[in-house]
C-alpha cells in the first residue's frame, strides 16, 4: 500500500517561546499539506487567535471563522487575514494545550489554495471554544514556506507543530 | 527580543532567529488591525442584543407571555 501521509518535520517551542513557527524549503512532492499542533499562547487571556501566511507574503489572504463557546456561537469574516485557529492563552487552565489541525489543499498547483482549520481551546472551565475556519490564499504560486503566528502573544514553551505531506495516491 | 523558530525542511535543522524590525512592525500592525475588527464585532453584537431586548420588552408590553416571545424570537 502506498504511503500517502508522511511526517515532514516537527518542531517544539523552547524555553523562550516563539512569535511564530516557520517551515521553509517545503518539499514539492505531495498533493496537500497538513499541520497538526498542540499549542498555547503567552497572551494573558483564555485564548489567542492563530493565523497563517505563505512564502513570506501577507497579501491575497482571507478567512471565514465559526466558533462556539459552550454558551453561544458566532462567526465573522476577514478580507485580509487567514485565521486558522484559536488556542489557549496563558490564563487558561495551567499546563493545558489546545490541539488542532490545518489543511492546505493543492499547495503546488497553479490555483488558489484552500485552507481549513479545526481546533479546540482546551480549558477546564465553563468557557472553552471550539472553532472551525475556512481560508483562502488567492495565489497561483506554489507554497514553499509556511508561517504560523500567535496573534497577541508568543507560542509558549512545549507547544509543538508537525507538518505532514499528503499524497493523493 | 522576540524570536521565531525556523524549520528548514530540506535539512531538518531548526533555528531560533530574532525577528527583524520589519517583522516586528508587521506583527504589531496585525494585532492592531485585529483589535479594531474585534471592537467592531463586539459593538455590532452589543447593538444586536440591545435591539433584541428592546423588541422583547415591546412584545411583553403588548401582552405576549415569555413563552410566546421565545416562540417568536428564539
Amino acid at each position: 500500500m502506498a504511503v500517502t501521509y508522511r511526517l515532514i518535520e516537527t518542531v517544539t517551542v523552547g524555553v523562550g517561546g516563539a512569535a511564530n513557527v516557520e517551515f521553509t524549503s517545503i518539499p514539492q512532492t505531495y498533493t496537500d499539506l497538513m499541520l497538526l499542533y498542540s499549542g498555547r499562547s503567552t497572551r494573558a487571556a483564555t485564548g489567542d487567535d492563530m493565523y497563517i501566511r505563505f512564502n513570506g507574503l501577507s497579501t491575497n489572504l482571507s478567512s471565514r471563522v465559526l466558533y462556539g463557546t459552550g454558551s453561544g456561537v458566532a462567526s465573522y469574516s476577514d478580507a485580509s487575514v487567514a485565521y486558522v485557529g484559536y488556542f489557549d492563552g496563558d490564563t487558561s487552565t495551567a499546563s493545558v494545550f489546545s490541539n488542532g489541525s490545518i489543511y492546505i489543499a493543492n499547495y503546488t498547483a497553479s490555483v488558489a489554495k484552500g485552507i481549513s482549520g479545526d481546533n479546540v481551546n482546551e480549558n477546564n472551565a465553563t468557557g472553552a471554544t471550539q472553532q472551525i475556519n475556512a481560508g483562502l490564499w488567492n495565489s497561483t504560486a506554489a507554497v514553499n514556506q509556511i508561517n504560523l503566528y500567535a496573534l497577541n502573544g508568543n507560542w509558549k514553551q512545549y507547544s509543538s507543530v508537525s507538518l505532514y505531506g499528503i499524497k493523493s495516491s | 527580543m522576540a524570536t521565531k523558530l525556523v524549520v528548514d525542511c530540506s535539512t531538518g535543522v531548526t533555528t531560533e532567529v530574532e525577528l527583524t524590525a520589519e517583522e516586528i512592525a508587521q506583527r504589531e500592525a496585525d494585532a492592531a488591525a485585529w483589535a479594531v475588527a474585534e471592537a467592531e464585532r463586539e459593538a455590532e453584537a452589543t447593538a444586536k442584543a440591545e435591539a433584541k431586548a428592546s423588541a422583547e420588552a415591546k412584545l411583553a408590553a403588548l401582552g405576549l407571555t415569555a413563552d410566546e416571545i421565545t416562540a417568536l424570537v428564539g
